[in-house]
């Protein structure tokens, strides 16, 4: 180590402030711009899709608990079930699958 | 018409997931971050302060390798460019009512989850919602660094594999309701999971970072949906 991590640690946090901020703050107006609208109605059901998987295999001790454990996320959110419960519920799976598997 | 208090209190309660999934992440930061050189104080404030996963991840490398600032503003700014995606989303979703002040806070919270939860809301996102759920992820976040750092093998292995999977299941909870109901979003979903293996897989381009994988498929197939299926102007709402 040589920098001053302190600055290291101002430094990031201006640049990841400024991104969040920025386009928040300009964008004041609706889109008008069908196109526009449509793409940003999408975006968030991508970036959560392209985070999730095959990210959630490799968030475990194993792939299978993760798999499983996406499995159960799956169903359950496609049951309608509540958030809490999902997320829990996949941890549960997680958890006791582990018990067995490792 | 529900009250602020309404909103904040119903942003708590959703952010459980995101507060608990924060705690297991930033604990192994923690770690990272305390095996780094870094001090206690040093990692709590770059989480207080940043408030991003891989980001984080990422400097510690910069630091321990004693790159310039340059060199860390540019990473971050790399890593962290998806959020100015998710900014651009919330710029059209945020109660158009609410205070110019809401938009400089709220952005200060935008992490991934915070914004897929945010984005999940019908109708305009009220602040204090958002305010809700940065009530659980920054603490979450925070202490789970703190914790990470002063004594790494407090919370058992076990615990923090089954909680790693936290996030990842809100996520679902979030996309696949309305997909149910909508064959476009079904697609648009099935797509990007597809195209995120393949990234993950295929030599060269799994050597592209998580961030820029997810800004380059995010702008890819949002914009072919968009080209293919524009919505209709009451669903934009």
């Amino acid at each position: 180590m040589s920098g001053n991590v302190y600055i290291y640690i101002l430094v990031m946090a201006l640049v990841t402030y400024l991104v969040r901020m920025l386009p928040l703050t300009l964008i004041r107006r609706t889109i008008k711009s069908n196109f526009l609208r449509s793409f940003l109605h999408y975006v968030p059901y991508v970036t959560l899709s392209v985070m999730t998987f095959p990210a959630i295999l490799s968030a475990t001790s194993s792939p299978w608990s993760g798999l499983a454990g996406f499995i159960t996320a799956l169903v359950l959110s496609y049951k309608g079930k509540g958030l809490i419960l999902v997320s829990l519920t996949a941890c549960a799976v997680v958890f006791i699958l582990e018990l067995a598997l490792v | 018409m529900q009250s602020r208090k309404q909103h904040f209190i119903s942003g708590i309660k959703n952010g459980i997931p995101i507060g608990l999934g924060y705690l297991a992440v930033s604990f192994s930061f923690g770690i990272l971050a305390s095996k780094s050189g870094l001090s206690t104080v040093q990692a709590v404030l770059m989480s207080a302060l940043n408030l991003t996963s891989a980001g984080q991840f990422a400097s510690l490398a910069v630091i321990t390798s004693a790159g310039s600032y340059l060199e860390m503003a540019l990473s971050q700014l790399i890593i962290n460019l998806r959020y100015c995606l998710m900014s651009c989303s919330l710029s059209q979703k945020i109660d158009p009512k609410a205070p110019f002040i809401h938009r400089f806070l709220v952005a200060f919270g935008n992490t991934d989850e915070v914004f897929g939860l945010s984005s999940a809301v019908e109708g305009p996102l009220s602040p204090y919602y958002s305010y809700g759920l940065i009530a659980m992820a920054f603490p979450g976040w925070t202490i789970g660094t703190l914790l990470g750092a002063i004594a790494g093998d407090i919370l058992p292995a076990r615990l923090l594999s089954a909680l790693g999977v936290a996030l990842y299941g809100m996520f679902c909870a979030i996309i696949i309701p309305p997909a149910k109901k909508d064959s476009v979003l079904r697609k648009v979903i099935l797509l990007a999971m597809a195209a995120s293996l393949l990234f993950s897989v295929v030599p060269i381009l799994n050597e592209i970072s998580s961030g820029m994988r997810v800004i380059i498929l995010t702008v890819g197939i949002a914009a072919l949906a968009a080209k293919l299926a524009p919505i209709r102007e009451e669903e934009a709402a």
